[in-house]
C-alpha cells in the first residue's frame, strides 16, 4: 500500500513535471525556478533615466546587455533634463556619463572606503547615509565645476529621518 | 506652528502614498512590480563595522505607514538575490539568495555561491547556509543569526533609509517649480520598508579583480 502510494506520488509529480517543462532534460525531479521581476543597481536610475514605456523592460534586461540597449536613450533623457549639459564633476561628457549609468550596477570597493561620493572617493559603494540624490543632481545639473544651476543640485534634504545603527543590521528600527 | 506643518506634511505624504505616485529611488518604479512583494526600493553595499566585512542591504515593499507595517510580510514565492560580479564584466560570478519559508517564518540564506543558472532565471543554489526568524514589527531588538563562517543575517521591517524631496523634484519636472526649496521635505519620512541585511566576510567573495565588485539586486518570482 505504501509502495503504491509512493509510486502514484512519483507518477503525479512526474506528470506535472513533464507538462510543466517538457524540454527539460532532468528526468528525476522538477527544479523550481524563479523568474526576474525587478532589479536595482544605483539609486534612482530607472526612475530618472528610463522612459515610462521602457521601465518594465529595463528591469528584466541583464546588466551586461544594458549598455547597448539603453545608453543612447539615457543620453536623450539626460539632455532633456539639462539641455545645457557639457560635462560634469567627473569630467564625463554626455555619452560617457550615460555609458556609465546605463549599466546599472553598484560598484563597491573590497579594499577601501565605501561611499557613493565623499568628495574624494567616487562610486566605491553606497552607505545608508550617503546623500545619493544630491550627488546625482550635481552630476546631472552641476556642470564641470558642480556649481551650475544651483537651484537644482541639491534637494536640501541632507539626512535620513532616523539615525542609523553603528552595528549590524545598521538600518534603523521601523516607525 | 511646527506641529501644523508636520501634520500638513503627513497629510500630503499619506495622500501621495495612497494614490501611489511616488517613484524613487526605485520605489514602485515600474508598472509590473508596483505594490508587489517583488518591488525593490533600494540596495546598499558598504563595509561593515568590522571593515573586513561587506554589508548588503536589500529593501523591498516600501512606503508603508506604521499602520500598514504590521501586515508587511516576505513572500515564499519571491526570491531576493544579490548578484556579485567579481571580474568587471557585469555578469554574476556569485549570488547571495534569501528565500522565505512561511511555515517557520524564517528567511533562509544561500551563498555567496557561484550560480548554476545566470541571468533572468534562477534556482536555489545548494543548501541553506543560515536562517533567521523574521524580526516582528513590535520587537524591541533585531533578531540576528550568525554562521560559523562569520556571515550575519537579519530580516524584518525597518525605517526606509532613503531620503529625497521627491515631490519638489516632480514639480520641477512638471514645470510648476524652477528649483528645490531650502529646506526640502523628505517624501520618505515616517515610512517603512522590509529589509534583508547580510554581512559577509570579504574573504568569502574569493578572488576579486581590481579590489572592486559590481553588485545588483534582483527579485525573482517562483514559476
Amino acid at each position: 500500500m505504501k509502495n503504491i502510494k509512493l509510486f502514484s506520488a512519483l507518477l503525479i509529480s512526474g506528470t506535472m513535471f513533464l507538462s510543466a517543462c517538457s524540454k527539460d532534460d532532468d528526468p528525476v525531479a522538477a527544479t523550481t525556478y524563479y523568474q526576474q521581476q525587478d532589479q536595482f543597481g544605483r539609486p534612482a536610475i530607472n526612475t530618472v533615466f528610463v522612459t515610462t514605456a521602457d521601465k518594465d523592460v529595463f528591469n528584466v534586461t541583464i546588466p551586461s546587455s544594458m549598455g547597448a540597449a539603453f545608453q543612447s536613450k539615457f543620453q536623450t533623457q539626460l539632455l532633456a533634463l539639462n539641455s545645457g549639459y557639457t560635462t560634469n564633476l567627473l569630467t564625463l561628457d554626455a555619452a560617457s556619463f550615460t555609458g556609465v549609468l546605463a549599466t546599472d550596477v553598484l560598484t563597491a570597493s573590497t579594499t577601501g572606503v565605501t561611499t557613493f561620493y565623499d568628495g574624494t572617493n567616487v562610486l566605491t559603494g553606497r552607505t545608508l547615509s550617503d546623500d545619493v540624490i544630491d550627488v546625482e543632481l550635481t552630476l546631472i545639473f552641476g556642470g564641470p565645476a558642480g556649481s551650475s544651476n544651483p537651484g537644482l543640485t541639491s534637494d536640501h534634504v541632507n539626512s535620513n529621518d532616523k539615525p542609523f545603527l553603528t552595528s549590524f543590521p545598521y538600518v534603523a528600527a521601523p516607525w | 506652528m511646527k506641529s501644523k506643518k508636520l501634520l500638513l506634511t503627513g497629510v500630503i505624504a499619506a495622500a501621495v502614498v495612497a494614490t501611489g505616485i511616488i517613484y524613487a529611488a526605485d520605489h514602485i518604479d515600474a508598472p509590473a512590480v508596483t505594490n508587489q512583494t517583488t518591488d525593490i526600493t533600494d540596495m546598499y553595499v558598504f563595509r561593515g563595522e568590522n571593515v573586513n566585512n561587506l554589508v548588503f542591504v536589500a529593501n523591498t515593499q516600501g512606503l508603508r505607514t506604521p499602520a500598514q507595517t504590521s501586515a508587511l510580510k516576505f513572500d515564499a514565492n519571491t526570491l531576493i538575490e544579490f548578484n556579485i560580479d567579481t571580474n568587471g564584466d557585469a555578469i554574476e560570478d556569485l549570488v547571495i539568495q534569501g528565500s522565505y519559508d512561511a511555515s517557520s517564518d524564517k528567511i533562509q540564506l544561500r551563498g555567496p555561491v557561484a550560480p548554476s543558472e545566470k541571468g533572468l532565471r534562477s534556482k536555489l543554489e545548494g543548501n541553506v547556509l543560515l536562517e533567521v526568524a523574521v524580526t516582528p514589527y513590535a520587537a524591541s531588538t533585531p533578531i540576528v543569526a550568525t554562521s560559523a563562517s562569520g556571515i550575519k543575517l537579519f530580516a524584518g521591517p525597518r525605517d526606509d533609509p532613503f531620503y529625497f524631496d521627491l515631490n519638489q523634484y516632480k514639480a520641477i519636472l512638471g514645470g510648476t517649480a524652477t528649483g528645490f526649496n531650502n529646506p526640502g521635505v523628505d517624501a520618505f519620512a515616517g515610512t517603512n520598508v522590509l529589509s534583508l541585511v547580510v554581512e559577509v566576510p570579504k574573504t568569502l567573495l574569493g578572488t576579486v579583480t581590481g579590489g572592486k565588485v559590481n553588485v545588483w539586486l534582483e527579485t525573482k518570482k517562483k514559476i
